[in-house]
Parts: structure tokens; sequence; C-alpha cells
């Protein structure tokens, strides 16, 4: 009568296998271990896009299930980016001090050490004091930790105020932008703490590993990228296919009578909000080393909107839409933006793509939610129901 | 009476202005079928709604229990935890959800996210469900999508879901509404047998419907009672035919 969580679910193997095999196909032709027919550079924007996919489930669980349509995810996305950030940038500047420093005749004294490193980060910005928020900046196992906490406290908090206040639909939207826009506008200060526009940078070298080349490296952070996402996966598709989702499925579509089902609507907006989150921030801390700089711009409000329409397009309320959505938008926006589609001369005008991917995507954006409001998921379940 | 389960003392509301309920009282006992009609605006649904919390009176004591407790001061989710369901006018199950998803959300189970995260069923859960879903006749429609059920089969998924819920007092908004005859007749048999242990609060316009429940009525006019006592006494009682009957 009972069935394992596996075999009711279907899609969360064949999605499992999927990345698997991927992985394996990249990694055989990565520059790194095997045929170097796919560039360090590629895998790198594989491995980030992972990440984004990760975060575009965590946004399908809280609006495709749950129906808060947040535009402050990638404030979350950011934190954790900052959190791990911190300690690359610590740590190697730290490397690098001691290592200028071991020809002097005197031995550096600690704070000397500290002073040196301080100047090296924020010299930037016109200071050489470490702010208080570096304080744990020395240790990766405390900022792993920050990676967890700073973005899980945040969405407490707001998740808190805001859902305690009742706080529901379009209104939730314009406070949660209003949430990433503040946190965007504050980091852009010099005095932030956090290098103000400069933001942090030469993520990619990783301390300890100096003598690793980029191709290594890169595909360790795929492989993570990968066993992140399908953790993400599994953890995620475990709550929606409960009784959990259930109810959140039913918060969606009628909140008001869930409350008179008994259910505390409020304490389970809070737990899917903070939740995802945490997974946002878990999914950046592996996006920026591989990225290689964080500046705050990254997390201005058009980011979040751009992962709504990821997971818009590529269906609502199922993961692996969300899945596709994310990595086949973000990969095509890299195509077109990077230069890798070609111009279209039409004589009088010429097209190019740089300037007019956006008007494709939001093109793109509209035709979907008018003639596929599934998404690009939903033809995918049309297409496997009609086997029999 | 010492089976009292709810007392509504001296409750007024007002909107705008408008005096929706007027120093109403009204006392329901356990267990007790109890049917309230009256004309348009009479305060019907914003009776209900201030049972369960939806709606705030100016003033006036909502009382439940043997032990007393006041309901204003909780929230809707903790007064349906104290063993309130209520059923609204138009059935609001949840569509894109199947029967069997439905009143296992509605079983009376522990509602905290963390309970329900952890929570898994057991053949004893599952039982409860099929025996529910013999009761309102939806037996055969447990794996159905309920957003594809004809009307009348959404109501019965709604009281199937208050019935899951095991309330002390359920309250029913219309129920017979839109119903066939076949289907008001089962939904008669449903509610007074649900009422055999528990107390039950049936608003209705339909008279029919109302005399098939055979129960105490309270005929409520202006936010307030005008009458009440068996279907034949209150329509005898010359206001009763005045304001309403008499339309």
């Amino acid at each position: 009568m009972r069935k394992t969580f596996i075999s009711q679910n279907p899609s969360v193997l064949w999605f499992l296998a999927a990345l698997g095999l991927f992985t394996l196909i990249v990694t055989i032709l990565s520059e790194g271990f095997g045929l170097g027919i796919v560039s360090t550079s590629f895998i790198k924007t594989l491995g980030k896009t992972l990440c984004l996919c990760l975060i575009a489930i965590a946004m399908d669980v809280v609006w495709g299930y749950c129906g808060i349509l947040s535009l402050g995810h990638f404030a979350f996305f950011g934190l954790g980016g900052y959190a791990i950030g911190m300690w690359l940038m610590y740590a190697r500047t730290e490397t690098i001090v001691v290592e200028s420093l071991a020809g002097n005749i005197i031995p550096p004294t600690e704070q000397e050490v500290i002073d040196a490193i301080g100047t090296q980060i924020f010299g930037v910005v016109g200071s050489s004091e470490f702010p208080l928020i570096w304080a744990f900046a020395d240790s990766l196992v405390l900022q792993l930790l920050m990676v967890v906490l700073v973005p899980g406290l945040l969405a407490l908090v707001f998740g808190w105020l805001a859902f305690r206040s009742r706080v529901t639909g379009v209104y939730l939207s314009i406070l949660t932008q209003a949430m990433t826009l503040a946190l965007a506008l504050y980091l852009f200060q010099n005095d932030s703490g956090l290098r103000g526009n400069n933001g942090l940078s030469g993520l990619q070298n990783i301390p300890g590993f100096e003598a690793t080349p980029q191709a290594t490296i890169s595909i360790v952070f795929f492989w993570a990228s990968a066993f992140a996402l399908c953790a993400g996966y599994l953890f995620f598709a475990w709550i929606v296919s409960g009784k959990l989702g259930s109810v959140l499925r039913a918060i969606r579509d009628n909140e008001a009578r869930v409350r008179f089902l008994g259910y505390h609507v409020e304490s389970y907006k809070l737990f899917v909000f903070t939740i995802t989150a945490v997974v946002s921030g878990i999914a950046g801390a592996l996006y920026y080393p591989q990225a290689g700089i964080i500046n705050p711009a990254e997390i201005a409000p058009i980011a979040s909107i751009y992962l709504a329409v990821w997971v818009a397009i590529g269906g609502r309320g199922r993961l692996y839409g969300a899945v596709i959505g994310a990595a086949f938008v973000s990969l095509l926006s890299s195509w077109f933006t990077g230069g890798g589609a070609p111009d279209i001369p039409l004589g009088f005008y010429t097209i190019q793509w740089t300037d007019w991917w956006l008007v494709l995507l939001g093109v793109s954006f509209v035709a979907v939610t008018l003639f596929f409001p599934q998404g690009i998921g939903g033809l995918f379940d049309k297409l496997v129901r009609k086997q029999p | 009476m010492n089976n009292t389960l709810l007392e509504v003392d001296g409750v007024s509301v007002t909107f705008d202005g408008f005096r929706a309920i007027n120093n109403l009282s009204i006392q329901i006992a356990e267990p007790e079928l109890r049917a309230i009609i009256g004309p348009n605006g009479a305060g019907k649904t914003t009776f209900m709604d201030i049972i369960t919390g939806k709606t705030r009176p100016d003033e006036g004591k909502v009382i439940w229990g043997e032990r007393n407790i006041s309901l204003l001061k909780m929230s809707e989710s903790q007064i349906a935890q104290q063993g309130i369901g209520r059923k609204f006018q138009k059935p609001t199950v949840f569509e894109a959800q199947t029967v069997r998803e439905n009143l296992a959300m509605a079983l009376k189970n522990k509602r905290g996210p963390f309970d329900v995260l952890f929570f898994r069923s057991n053949p004893s859960i599952e039982g409860e469900i099929v025996e529910l879903a013999e009761e309102i006749g939806l037996q055969d429609a447990l794996d159905t999508p309920s957003g594809i059920l004809s009307h009348g089969q959404k109501q019965w998924l709604e009281i199937g879901m208050l019935l899951a819920q095991d309330p002390r007092l359920l309250l029913v908004d219309e129920p017979a509404a839109g119903m066939t005859q076949a289907e008001r007749e089962q939904t008669t048999e449903i509610l007074v047998r649900a009422a055999q242990t528990r107390a039950v609060v049936v608003v209705e316009h339909d008279m029919e419907f109302v005399r098939r429940l055979n129960c105490k009525v309270t005929v409520l006019h202006e936010g307030s009672v005008l009458a009440e006592g068996s279907l034949d006494h209150v329509t005898a009682n010359q206001t009763v035919i005045d304001v309403y009957l008499g339309r």
C-alpha cells in the first residue's frame, strides 16, 4: 500500500539520471580531466548555470507551490556569495601578504599582518580597518555557517514581519523588491564594509590551491554545483510531494480556506520563505567562486525579476520546469549577449542581439504567459501524458 | 441549559455605519441541529464570520465550550483547532488537488509545519479517508482532481472535509444551493446524521430544505433574532411573515 518517495515521483529519478549523465559527459569533455573539447570558461558557465537552476527550484517552491511571488531571492543568493567571498578574499590576501613580508629581517607581528591585509582589501575604498562584519572572515567554517545563517535570518525576520501583517500578493512582491533594492543600495556605499561598488574580486583563486590550474578547479566546482542541485532537488521534491506540498498548494489557491481548516498559514509561509532563502544562499556561495567577482549590482531587483521570468518560462509548480527555464534562458542569454548570435543586417538597420536580446526575452515572457501558462514544463507534461 | 456549546451574547458589528449585526444573542447546544433563516442582509453570513474569527465584533461576547473561553481573541486557525468547522456558500475545495488530498488535509491531525512535513500516512488514516468518502458518496472519486467534480459533489466534498476535521460545531452556509432534488435529500441525511453527535448550524434560504431538517429554527432580521422555535411556530409569527415570508 505504502509507496516509497521515489516510486511515487518517477520524474525525480529521471531528473537525477539526466543530471548525472550531463555531469559525466561534461567531465569527459573538459580540459581539466579529459578530452579538452569544452573550454574551462564554458565549464564555469555550466557550473554557474547549475547554481542558477538551484535558486530557480527554490523560487519555484516559494512561488509556484506556495504562491508567494518573491522578487528578492537574489538578495539571499548575493548574501551567500558575499559570505563565502569574504573568506576567499581574506585568506588569499593573507597568503600574499605573508609571502611579501617574509623577506623582512624582523618577522612581522600578527597586527602588522592584519593591517597589511586590511590595506590590501580596503585600500580601494580608502580605508584599511576591518569592519565588524569581517570578524569571522579568517575562518572558513564560520563563513560557511554565515552562508546559511545570514540569508536565513534575514528571511526569517523579514518574512515574520511581512506575513504576520498579512501582506500578500503584489504588495508582498513590492516589499521583497524594496528589500533587495535597499540591500543593494546599502552595499553600493563605500563604508558598507564590503568594498562598495567594487565588490569582492579574485574569488576564482581558491586559497591553498594556488598551484592547481583553473581547469581543475572549475571542474570541481562544476561537480559541487551538480551535487548541490541534486541534493536541493531531492530535498524540495520531498517537501512538495508530501502532505506539506498539499498544504502549500492549498495556501496558493485559497489561503483563507486553509486558515479555516485550522492551519496557521503564516507559519507555513515563513517556513517556505526561510528554507528557500537558505538554499538560495548556498547556490550563491557556489556561484560566485565560479564567477570570480561579486558586486552589489548582482543583487539589484532586476536579477530577482529575471529569476521569476525563468521560472514562469520553465513552468511554475513543477521543479524540473524551473530547472529547464533557468538553464535554457540563462544559457541563451549568455549566447545572445556574449556575441554568440550573429547580427541580422536588414539593410536599413542591423539587429544586434546584445541590445535586442532583452526585447526577445520580454516578448517570449509575454507569449509564454498568454499562450503557455504552464511554460516549457507544461509542454513536456503533455508529451509524457500522451503515452499510455 | 447546561450543555451549551456556543454562546453569542449581545454582539454588534458595524460596517461603515451599517449595523450588520445588532445586539445578537444565540445559544447553541451540543448536540443540536439548528437552522438559521432570514432575508438577504439579515446578517447570517456575518454571524458565521464572527464565530470563525474572520470579523471582529465591536461589542459583545462569544463564549465557547465547558471552560467558557472567549473566541474573540483567537485567530482563524486557532478557532478552527478548537473544533469549529465552516462550510462556505460557494463550494471552496482545492480544485487542483484530488479528493483524497483534500480530505487528508482536513483530517484531524497536528497542524504545525514540521508535523506536516514529517507526516507519513498509514493504513488507519487511509481507512478513515475511505470511510469519509463513503459517507459523502465519493468513494469512487478518491483520486479524481476535485476541480472536475460536479457542483453537488464539490458541496459534499466540502462537507466531508468538515466532518474530517471532526469539529464539535459545524457551520454550514447554504449547503443545498444549486443541488438537484436527489442531492438535497442526501445532503439532509448527512447533516442530520452529523448532528446526532455534534452541533450543526445550517444557514439556508430554502424553506423546503429547512422543513426537511426538522429542527429548531432561528429567524434573523436586520442583525438580530426575530423569532426562534420550530418551523411551524416561526412561520406562524406575524412579524416573520411580514419581513420575510410575505415578500
